[in-house]
């Protein structure tokens, strides 16, 4: 028997809850049907990122400029090798994997001002993509700028962008909002589609021999799904917009955990880059077997079956579960005897 | 039909047909020439197709003695090919250019001729590398202009193909190859019609095919080569017809006729000058004034120089003519006259003696030369040939252009003569920096007006030979006519003048070129009411003087207001059209606007806003100020040199400083290429808008601002404070900290105001903090005018402070070390340069006793390119020797320098010994066997010499006398080779190798920009995988070589690879271990350099990102260690700990390519990254193994 893992997100139809995240499998045709012969039910674009697209008109400004009045060179950077704008690169990738996959295509805007981005998304919009991520990753480290006037930011840029675009919007969040479901409901009523839960920050490392800080990348691994897990938990059913879950996902049983806390697809990043297409293959391998020996029949069923909402006990998504964890906690006797 | 105009450069225009007609093409970068090879590589990355619907497969060799290998070698497959090249790089063709003629194998190579290296080298042009190849069997076909250009090298194509010799193009390097002109194109279909078919089908048959083998290359004897050599006749006299046929064909589609000798002028001239490249257009401009003026004159171009026909150039000439002038472009020294008269006076003695010369008698013939180096052929010097003509005794073997005080070769002519031409064409003047944009906005100019208008336009540009700072002045000519003006705009005859650069009111006397009634354009942050004030009084009286209208704008204010930073380019264009009148104002404003949009728009929407500001607010802050009727300026122009120099730089370096080079006459110049050195103190420059100021309170003296000063304009000294009572009030110096110096002594940090480049790495690199003041550093960057008379005199001061002694300082200690006196300072560099300070080290450890042989490259430019020289000495008058020979010879160069000194302290040993009774026992004892290896050592032996010269005097010997010849070299003499990594690692590495491999005491010094830095950044074998750069467009697919390991295989030789900014203290080690091995060292040195791309600034930054990355490993291979049982190889850099991404993200000449081609930038970083990580397991790996002798004598394998 086949069980049915068809899910809706976006209001997309999609066959399957796996879809890979923005990363750099997007950039090659290859990677990214690969991904979609193992199976993924729609790709998320590499982002778009904003300091990238403002850098490089930086660059080309520097390459048209580079003579010095030296007799002997005019330039020292070949002119002509000099490429064509980033948002002309992405446009261009966003129409070949359009062209290429049969699977939904979302793009991925990383920035944070509202400068160049509405006319961007709708540019995106315009070269074929199913839908739009706004990958929300800005670090609020400006004392002066308080947690509301980030929301509004975000609140703006999402209202601007859904008065230009009528394809699906998602926004990709950072578990950093004081008022999580607050902010989601502010989101859908401006008009998001969905959001996405949570964006993995990089965080800087220090170098304690160069006495440097140095930028790390660190994958995610498996467990490291748990705070995403729970908001979306506490979130299903009372919000009504499509929720993905992101980061830490590796296992089928990663997967299935978030689908029953309320999510309607997971996202893949680093299980891929780290095992491959086929790691998806055998994540979806892995939902269908589950499925198949659970009481329930399709994908839709499960979604959100065990939110707080549903939830026998709905305090385990919030405080009260903190304490009966910690005392659960058995101290490693040997390390302190 | 249309006639379709292009506005491009010689070299462009050369390159287009060259690329649509060739199937394979081998080049290497060689000024002028390189940039047609870069457009060659540049359309073929592009997959332009040439004329066969292929991309030409482009390769670029390790020299041009390889790109010839590669053509020959293609040529005999069958393949269409061609090269591009000049100067020494025709030099090295030469041995294969035989070949090919020999063999009979139609190519085209086009040549922007230039002077070959002789007293000095030269970029210039000049015919004497195309004269050095008229014996090779090529044939020579010359251009005189940009429009001949593109018409004459398809010419050559479709006649190499008939006639099946092979030929120079050639054009005069920078005059032609470099002045943009509008020109007709040439259009593709034309090029086909050109182009037979069948005769490219007969080259492929001819191709060595293993289908039907033939052998060529054969060794012949005695019994056949001379007749084997007379078989090609017949292919030599058919040649001329078949070229005069193409150009009879060319006309035929084009309208343009061409003769192999054009004789241009009246037809019954008496007189007439003969002469080929750019100069005839000016003699043609002349022969058209003069001749209106009744004169009967007449010029011929000679355009087909090899096969000479003889009996076709006197068939031009009118029979009228009584005198003809032959003027070369190139010196024979000691030959009977130059190639070309030589060439005509035997056409005509032959033609009259045959009676098939036009005249019956043979007229008076002379010959001289003119334009060496692109010295100028002006109309007035024209005229003065024809003059010279009309005397009765005319001089023969001349010079013009020139003043020959010496031979007096030189005829006079006048200056102020001018042409009608002259008042036909606008032309104007602009005086700016290389990196203010000057330059790209006058050609964009030259476009939108040759765009626009049915104007004729003409551009040439005079760069500047230094890198920072460099000066522009751009010359534009516009006008109803063809322009046929291949000189300067001279003085009193530019329309208008403008000064982009405030600093310029200084330097130049800018305002002596403006006409009468011209405008006169300055960038000035001075208000307009006090604009005036801000002139020098000459400059003031020559505006009354000549009525100009004076216009000011503050472009530094309108750019920056409009976010384009220090780029005023943008404004200065939009005020030349506003006030310039060529357009209407209205529509120039579109077309710069359009211009903009062209170039900007697919880059950024807020670039081309930007622009669009700077564009508008320009003609609302463009000021005409009110003329006084009084010049009442305070001061006039300043000296350019102290009055305190000394005398040769007083009339000769300063002459040339002042831009006025072209007034020294011939007497006071070097026969032999001698010059002073230390010359370059004496050219300030005050490049720097800020300066470093020691903040003596929290600096900790710990020596690596001095090391690391790319300019040598930072310096320390420890002296005696009671020195320092006299000193300036503002003069700062403190105690000196720690042991190693004399007690109670002061020490103090010192900037050169006028030397500073304000390149900022002092200030990086200094360590030591303000705790209180985050940012603040022991340096800080602060504005220059207000400070630079104070500082001007500190630093005098601290020069006049002895130099603390060498003999008590640890040379292997960064803080004393750097107390040593530099003899490398205030060299042209590149601000920030990742080049010099390894040269400024070498200088303060050994300058006093070095020898340097300098590759030619980017450190023979800033270290030997006149008006002044950084290489100096002290103040006992010793100092780094300095030569550069060639590019691809150096090692070898510095070799012979070696075995002179080895061989001569021989000799002087030998005669020590001879005079062993004379001199005495124990002299020549301590003599012979002195220690020479630390400071200490090395003075007493000079002391030693100094007491043997003494009683030298005294010995009544021929071997005495003999002994003071070559007694200098009983001192130790530390002779270096230095060069880029172009010649180290692809031209130079035949040389260098076998140098390695003399176990000969030379330090060899790569200076690794990883690119050909000095002809623009194309890529060398240096040049590491992935990294974007000339010639490697896409990126550079290999790895680049492992020349340390490379080094190493020789077991005796020192190796050193070092950075700076990674590890001062290995680079101190790794220079004073190579210069005290007695052998062979090499020292592989990272430099970072513009061509990447990235802003100097953070030089060091880079330099630790490649080591951490492990793309720079540092290391020291030390034969000594040997003897003592140890690893020789020792890493002194970590494992790599960052990863390739993040050293590669840092830099433009990566990451661009991330943008450009993705895909193979990943797959390129994934293999650095991988080959990294090898590179370094594999040289841990060698560091590893144990090298102690086991007891048995064998060596113990670990």
């Amino acid at each position: 028997m086949t069980v049915d893992l068809r899910t809706r997100y976006l209001g997309l139809e999609l066959k399957n809850p796996l879809v890979p995240s923005a990363s750099p499998l997007s950039r090659s045709l290859d990677s990214a049907r690969a991904l979609e012969d193992a199976g993924a039910a729609a790709l998320v674009m590499y982002s778009l990122f904003e300091e990238e697209l403002r850098e490089q008109m930086q660059q080309a400004a520097f390459l048209e400029q580079q003579e010095v009045g030296y007799s002997e060179a005019e330039s020292f950077l070949p002119v002509h090798a000099e490429p064509g704008s980033g948002l002309d690169a992405y446009l261009e990738q966003l129409r070949r994997l359009k062209e290429t996959l049969s699977i939904p295509v979302i793009a991925s805007l990383n920035g944070v001002s509202l400068d160049g981005w509405v006319e961007n998304g709708k540019l995106l919009a315009e070269a074929g993509a199913d839908a739009l991520e706004l990958n929300a990753y800005y670090v609020a480290a400006d004392p002066s700028i308080s947690a509301g006037e980030i929301e509004q930011r975000y609140i703006t840029l999402l209202s601007e962008l859904r008065g230009v675009v009528s394809i699906p919007i998602t926004v990709k969040l950072s578990p950093f909002f004081s008022a999580l479901g607050h902010f989601v409901s502010q989101l859908e009523s401006a008009g998001a589609n969905g959001i996405s839960l949570f964006n993995r920050f990089y965080q800087p490392d220090i170098d304690i021999d160069s006495l440097r800080v140095a930028p790390t990348l660190h994958l995610s691994h498996p467990g490291d799904n748990l705070l995403a897990m729970r908001w979306l938990g506490l979130l299903s059913g009372r919000v009504s917009l499509s929720m993905a879950a992101t980061g830490g996902i590796h296992r089928a049983e990663d997967a299935i955990k978030m689908l029953l806390a309320g999510a309607d697809i997971t996202h893949l990043c680093s299980a891929l880059l780290l095992h491959g297409p086929k790691r998806l293959r055998e994540i979806l391998n892995g939902i269908s077997a589950w499925l198949e020996e659970s009481p329930y029949d399709s994908l839709e069923q499960i979604k959100g079956v065990l939110s707080q909402h549903h939830a026998k006990d709905p305090a385990d998504y919030e405080r009260a579960s903190y304490v009966r964890m910690l005392d659960s906690y058995k101290v490693n006797r040997t390390a302190w005897d | 039909m249309k006639r379709r105009m292009i506005t491009l450069d010689g070299n462009e225009a050369a390159a287009r047909i060259a690329f649509l007609c060739n199937e394979v093409i081998a080049i290497y970068p060689i000024t002028p020439a390189s940039p047609m090879g870069e457009h060659a590589d540049a359309w073929s990355a592009q997959s332009q197709r040439n004329l066969w619907g292929s991309v030409p497969q482009i390769v670029e060799m390790q020299s041009e003695g390889g790109a010839a290998g590669a053509i020959h070698g293609a040529l005999q497959s069958g393949a269409l090919s061609t090269t591009f090249t000049a100067s020494q790089g025709l030099l090295l063709m030469l041995p294969n250019m035989y070949k090919i003629a020999g063999e009979l194998s139609p190519t085209v190579f086009h040549i922007a001729a230039r002077s070959l290296a002789a007293q000095a080298l030269s970029i210039f042009g000049d015919h004497s590398d195309v004269m050095a190849a008229r014996t090779t069997g090529f044939g020579i076909l010359f251009s005189n202009s940009v429009q001949e250009v593109m018409d004459m090298a398809l010419i050559a194509q479709a006649a190499t193909l008939q006639g099946r010799i092979p030929l120079l193009h050639v054009f005069d390097g920078f005059r032609t190859s470099h002045e943009i002109g509008k020109i007709e194109a040439v259009s593709d279909e034309t090029v086909r019609a050109m182009i037979d078919d069948g005769l490219v089908a007969a080259h492929r048959a001819r191709a060595l095919n293993p289908e039907h083998p033939v052998i060529r290359g054969t060794s012949q004897n005695p019994d056949v080569y001379f007749q084997a050599r007379e078989s090609v006749n017949p292919f030599y006299q058919a040649m001329p017809a078949i070229v005069q046929q193409c150009m009879d064909r060319f006309a035929e589609l084009t309208g343009r006729h061409y003769r192999l000798y054009d004789y241009y002028g009246v037809e019954d001239a008496d007189r007439v000058l003969i002469l080929m490249g750019s100069g005839a257009e000016t003699a043609q401009e002349t022969v058209d004034h003069l001749n209106a003026q009744g004169e009967k004159l007449g010029l011929l171009k000679v355009r087909l120089y090899r096969p000479f026909d003889a009996a076709t150039l006197i068939a031009a000439l009118p029979a009228t003519v009584s005198a003809v002038a032959v003027l070369d472009r190139t010196k024979e020294p000691g030959g009977d006259g130059e190639p070309l008269y030589k060439d005509v006076l035997s056409a005509l003695a032959q033609g009259v003696a045959s009676g098939e010369a036009p005249c019956s008698t043979l007229p008076r013939v002379i010959g001289g030369r003119y334009g060496l180096s692109s010295k100028e052929l002006t109309p007035g010097m024209v005229k003065a040939v024809f003059g010279e003509l009309k005397r009765d005794r005319p001089k023969n073997g001349f010079t013009i252009g020139i003043h020959d005080d010496l031979s007096h070769t030189s005829l006079p002519w006048d200056e102020t003569f001018r042409t009608d031409a002259s008042h036909k064409a606008v032309s104007a003047l602009f005086y700016g920096l290389g990196s203010d944009g000057t330059v790209s906005a006058n050609k964009n100019s030259i476009k939108i007006i040759g765009e626009c208008t049915d104007l004729h336009a003409q551009g040439y540009f005079v760069y500047d030979s230094k890198k920072s700072g460099a000066v522009t002045v751009s010359h534009l000519r516009f006008g109803p006519e063809p322009i046929r003006s291949t000189y300067l705009i001279s003085d009193d005859e530019a329309h208008f003048v403008a000064c982009h650069q405030s600093v310029f009111l200084e330097r130049y006397d800018m305002l002596d070129k403006a006409e009468v009634g011209g405008v006169f354009l300055l960038n000035t942050t001075a208000p307009p009411d006090k604009a005036w004030d801000t002139l020098p009084r000459k400059m003031q009286q020559q505006i009354i003087d000549k009525g100009l209208k004076f216009f000011v704008i503050d472009a530094y204010r309108v750019a920056d207001e409009s976010g384009m930073g220090q780029r005023i380019n943008t404004v200065m264009q939009t005020c030349f059209f506003a006030i310039s009148d060529i357009l209407p104002q209205g529509q120039a404003i579109d077309a710069i606007k359009q211009a903009v949009e062209k170039t900007y728009g697919k880059k950024g929407k807020q670039l081309v806003e930007m622009n669009f500001r700077a564009i508008d607010t320009s003609l609302a802050n463009l000021h005409q100020v009110t003329v006084p009727a009084v010049a009442d300026s305070a001061f006039e122009r300043p000296s350019v040199v102290p009055e305190n120099t000394p005398r040769f730089v007083q009339e000769v370096t300063a002459k040339i400083i002042a831009g006025r080079g072209d007034t020294l006459a011939v007497s006071q110049l070097p026969a032999d290429g001698t010059w002073p050195t230390g010359t370059s103190q004496w050219e300030k420059r005050n490049l720097a808008l800020e300066i470093p100021e020691w903040d003596e309170e929290l600096c900790i003296h710990c020596g690596k601002c001095p090391f690391v000063c790319p300019h040598g304009v930072i310096r320390s000294k420890v002296f005696d404070p009671t020195l320092a009572k006299k000193a300036p009030e503002t003069f700062k110096h403190v105690p000196v900290k720690g042991k190693e110096f004399p007690e109670g002594w002061h020490i103090s940090y010192q900037v050169s105001p006028e030397d500073c480049t304000g390149c900022t790495l002092c200030v990086d690199i200094c360590p030591a903090k303000d705790k209180q003041n985050p940012g603040r550093r022991a340096l800080n960057m602060v504005p220059q005018p207000p400070v630079r008379e104070q500082e001007r005199c500190n630093w005098e001061f601290f020069l006049s402070l002895p130099e603390f002694d060498r003999r008590k300082l640890r040379p292997n200690v960064i803080k004393e070390a750097m107390v040593t006196q530099p003899l490398f300072e205030f060299s042209g560099a590149c601000a920030g340069c990742g080049e010099t300070p390894y040269l400024k080290l070498a200088s303060q450890l050994f300058g006093d006793r070095m020898m340097v042989a300098n590759a030619t490259g980017c450190s023979s430019i800033y270290g030997g390119n006149l008006p002044t020289t950084p290489w100096a000495h002290n103040a006992e008058g010793r100092g780094p020797a300095w030569n550069n020979s060639l590019f691809e010879d150096n090692a070898e160069f510095g070799l012979g320098m070696r075995l002179a000194v080895d061989k001569q302290a021989e000799l002087a040993r030998e005669l020590l010994q001879k005079l062993r009774a004379e001199i005495g026992e124990e002299q020549v004892e301590a003599l012979l066997h002195a220690e020479q290896n630390s400071e200490p050592g090395i003075y007493d032996q000079r002391e030693r010499v100094a007491e043997l010269r003494k009683i030298l005097k005294g010995i009544d010997k021929p071997e005495a006398r003999q002994l003071e010849t070559v007694a200098d070299q009983l001192m130790k003499k530390s002779v270096w080779i230095i060069g880029g990594d172009g010649w180290a690692y692809d031209i130079g590495f035949g040389g260098l190798d076998h140098v390695l491999a003399s176990s000969r005491n030379v330090n060899i010094l790569v200076l690794d920009t990883e690119v050909y830095s000095n002809t623009g950044g194309q890529t060398s074998k240096a040049t590491p995988r992935g990294a974007v750069a000339k010639f490697s467009a896409g990126g550079k697919p290999t790895a680049k070589k492992d020349l340390a390991m490379i080094a190493m295989s020789y077991e005796n030789v020192y190796v050193a690879q070092v950075a700076y900014g990674a590890k001062d203290i290995q680079t101190l080690r790794a220079f004073l271990e190579a210069e005290s091995w007695d052998g062979p060292s090499i020292i592989i040195a990272y430099s970072p350099c513009i061509a990447w791309g990235n802003d100097l600034a953070h030089n060091h930054e880079m330099q630790d990102l490649a080591v951490r990355s492990g793309h720079w490993p540092l290391l020291r291979y030390d034969p000594r260690r040997l003897e003592l049982g140890e690893n020789p190889l020792q890493l002194d850099s970590k494992a790599p700990s960052i990863g390739y991404r993040d050293f590669v993200a840092n830099e433009t000449r990566f990451n661009m390519l991330w943008r450009s081609h993705p895909e193979s930038a990943e797959q390129f970083l994934h293999e650095s990254q991988e080959e990294a990580q090898a590179h370094f397991h594999h040289y841990e790996q060698l560091a590893a193994l144990s090298f102690q002798k086991s007891d048995t004598g064998e060596d113990k394998e670990k």
